[in-house]
């Protein structure tokens, strides 16, 4: 376990939300975080500052992570004010110490957002984003009930197109990016994909509208096209989506309103 | 000693699976709503099951120790996952596929569950795409397919580098559907701690909630574990930092046999360690190998070099040279064996010595880069990511990591363990890549095992249970297990040591590397049944958990599966050393064939080996089930 690339090693002065429980108040604290070398990534930077902390006895800096490889979409910094910080395109789990530069004062801090309510220190509650997709964000087909997967051909630029917004991890810096807490671009990406796929048709109406409705009720802001979060989405979703959506939401609402529905109540044997 | 009945049907190996649904018994549909079944996990094994057998009409109540069901570590699985579909029309069949696993586990699995395995991939496959996942297809719109290690026909589908982001995606859908009809109940930031056993039936759970800390008993008709692998007890691996052994290694010490835990799988084709302090292996999927090439410098002297001063003539592309059939796509094992003995042979790139090209300049010459960047644009961005290097400009450099564990809880062909009642899916049992998982048949055998087979087989053990039957959580054995692990948390909290939970999970790790790794041998397995002991006594003593029980405790969660890996360790380490023969992922020195490659002694070896628990500080019974291959002859694996 030779260290590679050993450029030297620097420090760093963490100013880090600290915070007991979710009725708590919360507070900047300042560590010295030293000896740091340029291939380490934040989260490993952290679980340093966090043995240092141990060994003196003091709680260590409660944080979320998980797969470390920007896909689980479980960490969720906001380092200096970026939500997953410096760079374009990443997680916060994918930041690495080499954009930072000796002498540095670095903040970090839980992504903010009235539906995302802190925890504790750094870790907040999206179940919200959860709840959303409960309402919608599915295509239903029991398994054991599927055609053969080549009977319903998909052309390359749908299937394609779908993937891009398929590719959400659900992190929810989308949602810290924006000035209203907006979390359109989430809802956006799932609407879209399903949408784009004709599997999707069937539910589409019915989909875009639960989902916004929720979305809604939880609390999230509206859109007014600042596009903040696509630039902090570490998959890049484009929120070319968000316009998909809200066209999708209107010939919904329109159909809803004219579509004569069935009463339910006459057919059977 | 346990019985390990496998109840494989008799018959023809084609004809197990469907003469075993006809003849399992039923649940009918008015009584499914009186079984409340317990499902921990939700990959793609968990997620898939919960929400098939909720649609089923049982009750389910789901547990997940993250914050949402799609955290899951089935998410990062990059490459794809295999069906005998044949749409390539190159020769593909049910039986290929079910032959190619079971020859890439080096004849270690059960024939019939590989079979059935093989049978329902093509079911996975439109489930799939009915589900709205976005696989890659090509432009008239039909599924595309790519090929992976140990096969010679294209089967493997994909949605670019992140399929298994899409299936759980899909499998998480399906959750999130009938979460929402109320049909499953989803408990989130839940920690199962411990399994309870009523009258030697699995009856239920122990579960720690990860924010309030608060402990409560949860009673059910069956419980199904489907928790993942143990890769973790090596510290470093590609698996999610929260990756745990922890159900697993509850329910054997409640009863479960454990299978097979020396299998391990190490990857050939990840990024290599760059220090100390580094929390994690990253994964460089397989798929790569279609396109890139490995080698490493001929001449030792040249390890130093930029890989770009190296002449085409000193290079050794050691997989084409050693495999010319398979090349660069032999199995993983394979491969990352090769990979060990060029760098063992002072080879290995870089100032470690512990790394080999992987390199995709004739690639870029032949698709140029553009047509590279369509099939592994995200994996180059990761690797560009995590080394600051651009591998359309160098080639990339990689090591083996440990990346899965085929071992785990032992199972019958009903995916049901020695204790009844109990389920295990997915990784977290040991079912069917024998000691080594071809790659994209993880994928595979997770939603198999949770939209195909649980479904039925879990109704023929219900069927037997009359409706209502389930002990009441307050029945003693609840209250005894719970007092049990309150007890465990309070003495970490107690503790009085100075160290982190890390430090002993990262010495673990290492000793585990070193001598429980890819080659193993006889002394350095007892030196580690020496270490670990004393590695368990120094962390009963010397660890250090701060703050207390009934909030967010990260370094609490930490210490019970550290406390469960180093048990976990011991038991890895005891199964390899009675395995005195080399197999797939399990690799012998004393056992290997004079040009390096694995010796199987199958006259001897030819089971699986299922450890029974006897109590603290007893040695375990290593409990047999042989391996009887009616249909297939086990021969010497054979990629040249």
């Amino acid at each position: 376990m030779v260290a590679e690339h050993s450029s030297k090693n620097f420090g760093i002065t963490l100013r880090v939300w600290r915070q007991a429980g979710p009725t708590q108040p919360g507070r900047f604290v300042d560590y010295q975080s030293q000896d740091l070398n340029p291939n380490m990534s934040f989260l490993e930077m952290l679980d340093v500052v966090n043995d240092e902390l141990t060994r003196k006895g003091e709680e260590p800096i409660a944080f979320a992570h998980d797969c470390r490889e920007g896909i689980c979409g479980t960490c969720a910094c906001t380092i200096n004010g970026k939500p997953h910080g410096p760079g374009k395109g990443v997680a916060t789990c994918q930041v690495y110490m080499r954009a930072f530069r000796d002498g540095d004062v670095v903040t970090v801090e839980p992504f903010r957002a009235a539906a995302f309510p802190v925890i504790k220190d750094l870790v907040i509650d999206r179940s919200a984003f959860d709840r959303i997709q409960q309402a919608g964000g599915f295509i239903t087909a029991r398994a054991g009930s599927a055609p053969e997967a080549n009977a319903l051909p998909v052309p390359k630029p749908d299937a394609d197109l779908a993937m891009d917004a398929a590719v959400c991890i659900g992190c929810g810096a989308c949602v810290a990016a924006c000035k209203n807490a907006s979390a359109m671009l989430f809802v956006a990406a799932k609407v879209s994909h399903l949408g784009l796929m004709p599997q999707g048709q069937a539910e589409r109406d019915r989909r875009v509208l639960a989902m916004v409705g929720v979305m809604d009720a939880e609390g999230f802001g509206n859109c007014t096209n600042q596009y903040e979060c696509s630039a902090a989405c570490p998959k890049l979703i484009s929120h070319d989506f968000i316009a998909r959506m809200n066209r999708d939401y209107f010939t919904a609402s329109l159909r809803a309103a004219v579509k004569p529905a069935s009463s339910g109540a006459s057919g059977g044997a | 000693m346990a019985t390990l009945d496998s109840k494989i049907p008799s018959g023809p190996l084609a004809d197990k699976w469907r003469k075993h649904k006809t003849e399992i018994k039923l649940v009918n549909p008015s009584n499914k709503r009186k079984y409340e079944v317990i499902v921990v996990g939700a990959g793609l094994a968990g997620a898939s099951a919960a929400s098939t057998l909720a649609d089923l009409g049982y009750k389910v109540k789901n547990f997940v120790f993250h914050d949402s069901p799609r955290r899951a570590h089935s998410i990062a699985a990059q490459g794809g996952i295999n069906a005998a579909k044949n749409y390539q029309n190159d020769g593909d069949s049910v039986h290929r596929l079910f032959y190619d696993t079971l020859k890439g586990g080096d004849y270690r699995a059960r024939e019939a569950n590989v079979h059935r395995l093989a049978e329902v991939s093509v079911n996975i496959i439109d489930q799939c795409a009915a589900l709205g996942v976005p696989f890659a297809r090509e432009y008239g719109g039909l599924l595309a397919n790519r090929s992976f290690g140990g096969a010679q026909v294209s089967r493997t589908f994909y949605a670019r580098g992140q399929t298994g982001q899409q299936l759980l995606l899909g499998a998480y859908s399906s959750l999130s559907r009938t979460v929402g009809a109320g049909l499953v109940d989803l408990h989130t930031h839940s920690e199962m701690l411990d399994l309870v056993v009523v009258n030697g039936h699995a009856k239920g759970i122990i579960v720690r909630n990860l924010i309030t800390g608060e402990i409560s008993r949860h009673s059910a008709d069956a419980v199904i574990l489907a928790t993942g692998g143990y890769g973790n007890v090596y510290n470093l691996s590609t698996y999610a930092r929260g990756s745990n052994a922890t159900a697993i290694m509850r329910a054997y010490r409640r009863g479960a046999c454990l299978a097979n835990p020396c299998y391990t799988q190490i990857h050939p084709t990840c990024i290599p360690v760059s220090g100390d302090y580094q929390s994690k292996l990253t994964l460089m999927s397989e798929s790569l190998r279609n396109d890139g090439r490995v080698w490493a410098p001929k001449n030792p002297a040249d390890r130093l070099k930029a890989p770009g001063e190296i002449a085409e003539q000193d290079r050794d592309y050691f997989l084409e040279r050693l495999y010319p059939s398979f090349g660069n796509l032999c199995p993983r094992d394979v491969a990352s064996r090769a990979a060990k003995r060029a760098c063992d042979e002072g080879r290995g790139a870089g100032e470690s010595g512990l790394g080999v090209y992987l390199d995709f300049a004739d690639a870029i010459k032949r698709l140029g880069e553009n047509g590279v960047r369509e099939r592994y644009g995200n994996l180059f961005d990761i690797y560009h990511e995590i080394t600051a290097e651009s591998a359309y400009q160098t080639p990339m450099r990689i090591y083996p990591a440990v990346h899965y564990t085929m071992g785990g809880l032992w199972v019958d062909y009903n995916l049901m363990s020695n204790i009844p009642g109990l389920f295990v899916l997915g990784e977290a049992n040991f079912s069917d890549h024998g000691s080594n998982r071809l790659g994209a048949s993880a994928l595979m055998q997770g939603l198999a095992d949770g939209y195909f087979v649980i479904p039925y087989t879990i109704g023929d053990y219900l069927a037997g249970q009359k409706p209502g039957s389930r002990p009441s959580a307050d029945a003693a054995e609840f209250k005894t297990a719970e007092d049990e692990i309150r007890g465990v948390t309070t003495r970490f909290l107690a503790s009085k040591g100075k160290e982190p939970v890390s430090h002993f999970h990262k010495r673990l790790g290492k000793l585990m590397w070193e001598y429980c790794g890819m080659a193993r041998t006889k002394q350095g397995l007892e030196t580690a049944l020496q270490k670990i002991p004393a590695l368990r006594e120094e962390f009963q003593t010397n660890v250090k958990v701060p703050g207390s029980g009934d909030t967010l405790n990260q370094s609490l969660e930490q210490a019970g599966r550290v406390a469960d890996f180093i048990d976990l360790g011991e038991l890895l380490a005891r199964d390899a050393l009675a395995r005195e023969e080399s197999c797939g992922g399990h690799f012998r020195e004393e056992h290997q064939h004079p040009d390096g490659e694995c010796k199987r002694d199958d006259d001897q070896f030819s089971h699986v080996a299922a450890w029974e628990y006897q109590g603290e500080g007893r040695a375990p019974v290593r409990n047999v089930e042989a391996l009887n291959y009616e249909f297939v002859k086990m021969s010497v694996r054979n990629y040249k």
